[in-house]
Formats: C-alpha cells, sequence, structure tokens
C-alpha cells in the first residue's frame, strides 16, 4: 500500500524558527545568526560590534557552545545580557534552543541578539533559528578556498566578513577569489574585510549591520 | 553530523503516518531533496538503519531524489536549471532571479504493508 504524506522534514524546525522570528517582530528585536569555524573570530567580533554598537542599541549575546562557557563569560563581563546554549556535542544550533532561551531576555529593553553559533561551516547552514540575518566569518588562515568548499554555508549568508585581514600577506589569501565565488553562489551578499587587531573595516560592517537592523526594528537612520 | 536530527525527524513522520493508516511495516520512504540542500543521502539512510531499529520502520529503504536548482530570471522572465555553484541565468547572464526549486525537503509517500 501507499501512502501520500507530503509532509516537510524540517517542519519541527521551520515552525519554531517562524515562531522565533514572529515573537522577535512583536517586541522589535532584531536576531543576527554569526556563523564560522572554530577560531574564525566570531567571539572577537561580536565584542567589536558591542563595543561599537552599545550606545546606539541594546544588545544581547546567546552564546552557542558544545561545552564550556568561557565565551558567556568574556561577554558577561562587559555587562550585556548573555545566555549560553550548551549543545552538549551537537553540531549546530536549532530553533528550538532559541525558543528556550527568549524568556532569558527583557524583549522589550533590546534591540538586537546576537546569537553566536557553533563554530562550524557544513551544519549551522542548514538550520533557521528565527534569525533576521545572517552573517558568515572566513579568517584568513583557513584559506581562500572554503567559500568553493562550504557552499551552502555562503550561499545563505547575507554577510561574508574575511576576518583577520591584516594577515592576509602571511598566508597568500587571495580575497578576490573569496568575493568572486561568494558572489557566484550568492550575488546579493555583503562582502567585508575586518581586522579586530586594528579595528580597520570594522565601521563599513557596523553601517551595514546598522542599516539591516534599523530595518528590522522600524527605527531611522541618524 | 546534523543528519541525525533531520533522520529522526523522518523516522518520527513515518511512523505517525503509518500507524494512522494501521500499517505495521514501513518498507520505503520516498523523499524529495533540493540540490540546495546540504544533507547527505547516504548519512540519512545510515543514521536511519540505526534509530529504526525495533520500529516499524526498521530496514525501511528511503529513496531520495534529488531535485535540481531551478530559478526564474526576473530580467528575461525564463526559467532555468542551474548549478547552485553558478547563481546567474544561463540565458541572459541575469543575477535577478527568484529560486523556483531547489529548497525542498519532504517525504513525499511511504510503501507500507
Amino acid at each position: 500500500m501507499e501512502i501520500k504524506v507530503m509532509h516537510q522534514v524540517m517542519a519541527w524546525n521551520e515552525d519554531v524558527s517562524d515562531a522565533v522570528k514572529a515573537k522577535l517582530a512583536d517586541h522589535q528585536v532584531c536576531l543576527v545568526n554569526v556563523m564560522g569555524s572554530p577560531g574564525a573570530g566570531k567571539t572577537s567580533t561580536i565584542v567589536a560590534l558591542i563595543k561599537a554598537m552599545r550606545e546606539r542599541y541594546r544588545i544581547g549575546v546567546i552564546e552557542g557552545d558544545i561545552a564550556g562557557q568561557i565565551d558567556a563569560d568574556a561577554i558577561h563581563a562587559m555587562g550585556i545580557p548573555v545566555t549560553q546554549i550548551d549543545t552538549d556535542g551537537a553540531c549546530h544550533i536549532e530553533a528550538m534552543s532559541i525558543e528556550k532561551m527568549l524568556p532569558e531576555f527583557d524583549l522589550d529593553n533590546l534591540d538586537v541578539i546576537f546569537v553566536e553559533n557553533i563554530g562550524n561551516l557544513v551544519c549551522p547552514a542548514e538550520f533557521n533559528i528565527g534569525e533576521s540575518f545572517r552573517v558568515a566569518l572566513l579568517s584568513v588562515p583557513e584559506g581562500d578556498d572554503k567559500v568553493e568548499k562550504y557552499p551552502l554555508m555562503f550561499a545563505t549568508t547575507q554577510a561574508l566578513v574575511m576576518n583577520k585581514y591584516d594577515l592576509k600577506d602571511y598566508f597568500d589569501f587571495d580575497d578576490q577569489r573569496v568575493e568572486q565565488s561568494a558572489r557566484e553562489q550568492n550575488p546579493e551578499v555583503a562582502v567585508f574585510r575586518l581586522s579586530n587587531r586594528d579595528g580597520s573595516g570594522l565601521s563599513e560592517l557596523v553601517d551595514w549591520l546598522s542599516q539591516k537592523i534599523d530595518a528590522q526594528i522600524g527605527r531611522c537612520q541618524g | 553530523m546534523h543528519e541525525l536530527a533531520i533522520t529522526q525527524s523522518i523516522l518520527d513522520i513515518a511512523e505517525k503516518v503509518a500507524r494512522e493508516h494501521g500499517a505495521t511495516k514501513v518498507k520505503t520512504v520516498h523523499i524529495k531533496l533540493g540540490e540546495y540542500s546540504g544533507v547527505v543521502p547516504q548519512c540519512v539512510q545510515d543514521y536511519f538503519d540505526v534509530i529504526s531499529q525495533g520500529t516499524i520502520a526498521q530496514g525501511a529503504v528511503l529513496d531520495i531524489q534529488r531535485l535540481p536548482v531551478v530559478i526564474h530570471c526576473l530580467d528575461c522572465d525564463r526559467d532555468s536549471p542551474i548549478d547552485r555553484r553558478h547563481v546567474r541565468c544561463p540565458l541572459c547572464g541575469s543575477t535577478h532571479l527568484k529560486l523556483i526549486q531547489g529548497r525542498e525537503f519532504y517525504i513525499e509517500s511511504l510503501e507500507v504493508d
């Protein structure tokens, strides 16, 4: 016997992702899904963004880590509300984890939540977590072929940040190759070159993020 | 590795639907998977073989059919299948596109006893 089913396999995640989105929209909060390899500089970038943007936005952070809370402690020390998702070995964050974390925040007093996803270029790309948009980091030491090797991550992101850009000359890193291959898969992607050591490129990223966040939370520029 | 969570969802849906129809055994699960997805079909089958043990879906074959990525070009108004690594209209070169197929991931049907 054959039974017609027509059931979305990812429905368990997509439904919750939609619910998270709706809840955040009610409270006019923007959720930014920050992804990249272990060591790409996700935490350093979030810390730099907090410093640059905290005067203008009320910021919270959700830290995803397979184990430990080193990153969460660093953010907490800055006086920023932070919660930790300990995935206990899992390779990605699902929308359900974000939904469970939202009650930990005073959403009426927040504008932006940065989610630091698990360090991984494969699995997190597959799961929407209710984000307003995605930011994918690729650090120079990882190599300029990674956009071609991990297509889904870089095809589904709204921004590609080449991090540790100050190291470019030590690694024969071809930033044009990265930008070109990213645009081949994702013509609309915004591309940034960032160094958290000297702060170069940060203002461009902050400007872009501010525009996206303002559009999301219904705030005018200026 | 994320395929485990996805496979659990496939098993849950197959078991639930089969039970609702009074079936005692799931033989085949027909699945459609867009090429845009990063899910590895063989990996899903391997996980399924393990987690379905002792259920009515034990031993079932997952027939996973890939659907090519198809775009609609907003400039020349034509549909074309594309390679996801080169996202542009193959007919006019535009990158002003709408994805019309390639993100699917659903269970189409079950074969049961």
